[in-house]
């Protein structure tokens, strides 16, 4: 009925800076690409050989037309291989299959301003905000977080002109959170993506000056790995093993456990499951601070485990 | 599939509707067993199920010409049936592709569309238009994009925006509903204009239905049943329409009521539109008399077991108080006490008798 996949053949990959690759990708059959609203992102599935079966990645949209999407992928120092794989292998002509858009980090239709704070890759859905921002005059100030050597790279994304309100920060220190917050007018959203200590300080700090939970947005991909646990189904006995650089939810389908998931980054809900005992590493944003506290329940997409074995009711 | 359209039918004053075999046939019962109560009846909208009702994104049966003119009678006496919020234009444009990329991949015979950058041409045969626009300027279109295609669609659609956790209805069009307003609910959020339905609050049904339906994605719709009873084959049965429908209940007598009484059940179906994020429901009213219904045996006897055994709460939200026991008297002739299959289908391919 309605498309859920799609091949995209890479027309263009450039190298933005040593760790940055951009991808312009169109549809592999010529047909025209679903559009996306700024904020989504599509999965790409990819044939890592080394992983043994494919490594699904998530990626902002950083444009999309109806003929192109266009990414920006940052070779990750801890990778599971999927971003080596497309610094690597992905070159002009390659067809790949990816989802259609999906959208956790959608921009407040009500907002009065946006106010947009990036750290590093993060940059990837501001820069789709921005353009849909620009073209309805909407008011808007940027506020991004570079290392030294990256600076030039993303005043040239951001294609900066004076008085427009976008800053590029060389280093964390270079700007001043609680004043950037504090000075904001009333009816501001604040959009947050990049490490998580980044998007935590920035939630954190909007909690105290008051701001409502409701105008604090955040995207969050990618949810790094850490140490090694093992994972033990109460139904089948069965003991699987979680490796450092993947997810439980990765280890459960490895191991062949026919696992539900949808977002495959702590948001959806969907695939939750049903802890009989040890003690979760809740790294979602889904379950309340109650259900986590209770620890019940544990979203295998990102969380991990603070113990050497996690009992699941499966 | 072809179809062949009754140009001819009116859903007022004299009422002249019915439905051929093969539209009962594929009538989407909306009661799976013989007993009802409510329930998070959401499942995934893709091309399958038991009727071929749900074959397509948005069916077009034999009813499609005279529904449409229809629509049209109630924006000409009431043009505030149709209100969409000025943030939702982005969301306009998102339905008129939707509808408009749904009918011509699902009925090639009787829509198309080419599109040539954002120069589109439209084609809606069985209404007779022919439509070229530029997608994205408003002032190409008679009329806004949501009426522009809603007016060639059978149903009601709203435009929900997703914010603050919850779901506002932000616009809609109505002509075919069964007692709610939009002109009412406009800016309501899922709770508010929920807030008259009984029990359901209780069962915790909205706080679950509401996580499922800010979780739906693009390309993966959902969709639900639910239904009342509606005296006479009347589309319009809204707030500001009472006068004419109110009355109607007053009518129903133990001989006329197994044409008069209908069941009304609607399709609602639930998109993420992508440029804009927003939700669309489309709120499709079926129509069928309990006698029409009743010809296919294993529907006469769960209706008359589903309305017998109905909740009291049910029974007057539904607002049903007034002929209950009589609809439920002319039923029982259909039930002999033999066992029903599960599931909504007919069970059967050709009407007996």
């Amino acid at each position: 009925m309605m498309q859920t996949t799609l091949l995209l053949r890479v027309v263009q990959a450039d190298l933005l800076a040593p760790t940055l690759r951009r991808l312009v990708l169109e549809a592999a059959d010529g047909a025209h690409l679903p559009p996306a609203a700024p904020g989504a992102h599509i999965t790409l599935t990819l044939p890592v050989a080394a992983h043994g079966k494919p490594i699904r990645n998530s990626y902002s949209l950083v444009a999309a037309t109806g003929q192109h999407y266009e990414l920006i992928v940052r070779r990750a120092q801890r990778s599971r291989g999927g971003s080596h794989y497309v610094h690597d292998q992905l070159a002009p002509g390659a067809v790949i299959e990816a989802t259609v858009p999906h959208n956790l980090f959608p921009l407040a239709t009500q907002a009065r301003k946006h106010l947009l704070i990036a750290g590093g890759i993060g940059i990837t859905p501001m820069l789709s905000f921005l353009s849909a921002l620009r073209a309805r005059n909407a008011r808007v100030e940027l506020h991004q977080l570079a290392a030294a050597d990256e600076v030039g790279v993303f005043e040239g994304l951001l294609g900066l002109r004076a008085g427009d309100g976008l800053h590029v920060h060389q280093g964390r220190a270079a700007l001043d959170l609680a004043d950037l917050l504090a000075r904001q007018p009333l009816g501001t959203h604040v959009y947050t993506c990049g490490p998580a200590s980044l998007m935590d300080a920035v939630q954190d700090q909007a909690r105290a000056l008051g701001w409502p939970a409701t105008h604090v947005h955040r995207e969050d991909f990618g949810a790094a790995g850490g140490e090694p646990f093992t994972l033990r189904l109460s139904r089948s006995g069965q003991e699987i093993a979680v490796d450092g650089e993947e997810t439980m939810l990765e280890a459960l389908e490895r191991a062949g456990v026919d696992a539900r998931s949808l977002c495959r980054g702590g948001a959806c809900g969907e695939c939750m499951l049903p802890v009989v005992e040890g003690t979760p590493d809740h790294r979602d944003h889904f379950l309340s601070d109650a259900e986590k506290a209770s620890g019940l329940l544990v979203m295998p997409c990102v969380s991990r485990a603070q113990c050497a074995t996690l009992v699941l009711d499966l | 599939m072809t179809t062949a359209f009754k140009t001819d039918e009116t859903f007022r004053d004299e009422f002249r509707y019915a439905n051929s075999d093969a539209a009962i046939l594929r009538f989407p019962l909306p009661f799976p067993e013989d007993a009802y109560m409510y329930s998070v009846n959401i499942e995934p909208h893709f091309a399958s199920g038991a009727t071929n009702v749900f074959h397509t994104a948005f069916d077009v049966d034999e009813h499609y010409v005279s529904e449409c003119r229809e629509r049209a009678l109630v924006l000409a006496q009431d043009p505030n049936r149709c209100i969409v919020l000025p943030h939702m234009a982005q969301a306009q444009w998102d339905t008129l592709e939707l509808l408009m990329e749904s009918l011509a991949r699902d009925y090639p015979q009787h829509f198309s569309l080419d599109r040539d950058g954002d120069r589109w041409t439209w084609q809606n045969r069985p209404l007779g238009i022919h439509d070229t626009f530029t997608f994205g300027d408003t002032s190409t279109l008679p009329y806004a994009p949501f009426e522009y295609i809603t007016r060639q669609a059978q149903g009601d659609f709203t435009l929900q925006d997703q914010r603050e956790n919850t779901l506002y209805l932000d616009g809609g069009i109505a002509t075919t509903q069964a007692d709610w307003s939009v002109e009412f609910n406009v800016g309501m959020t899922f709770h508010e204009w929920h807030g008259p339905v009984p029990l359901a609050h209780e069962m915790g049904i909205f706080d679950r239905a509401l996580q499922y339906l800010m979780r739906v994605r693009y390309g993966h719709p959902g969709r639900r049943l639910n239904w009342t009873m509606t005296v006479n084959p009347r589309l319009d049965t809204s707030p500001e329409n009472y006068p004419a429908w109110g009355p109607d209940r007053t009518t129903l007598t133990p001989e006329n009521i197994g044409d008069r009484l209908h069941l009304r059940v609607e399709l609602q179906s639930f998109y993420r539109l992508p440029r804009s994020n927003a939700l669309l429901f489309g709120i499709r009213a079926y129509l069928a008399s309990i006698n029409e219904l009743a010809r296919v045996p294993k529907w006469g006897r769960r209706l008359h077991r589903v309305l017998r055994d109905l909740p009291p709460e049910l029974i007057a939200y539904k607002g049903m108080t007034r002929f209950h026991a009589m609809a439920v008297e002319h039923l029982a002739q259909f039930d002999d006490g033999a066992s029903t299959a599960p599931g909504i289908g007919a069970d059967i391919d050709h009407l007996p008798g």
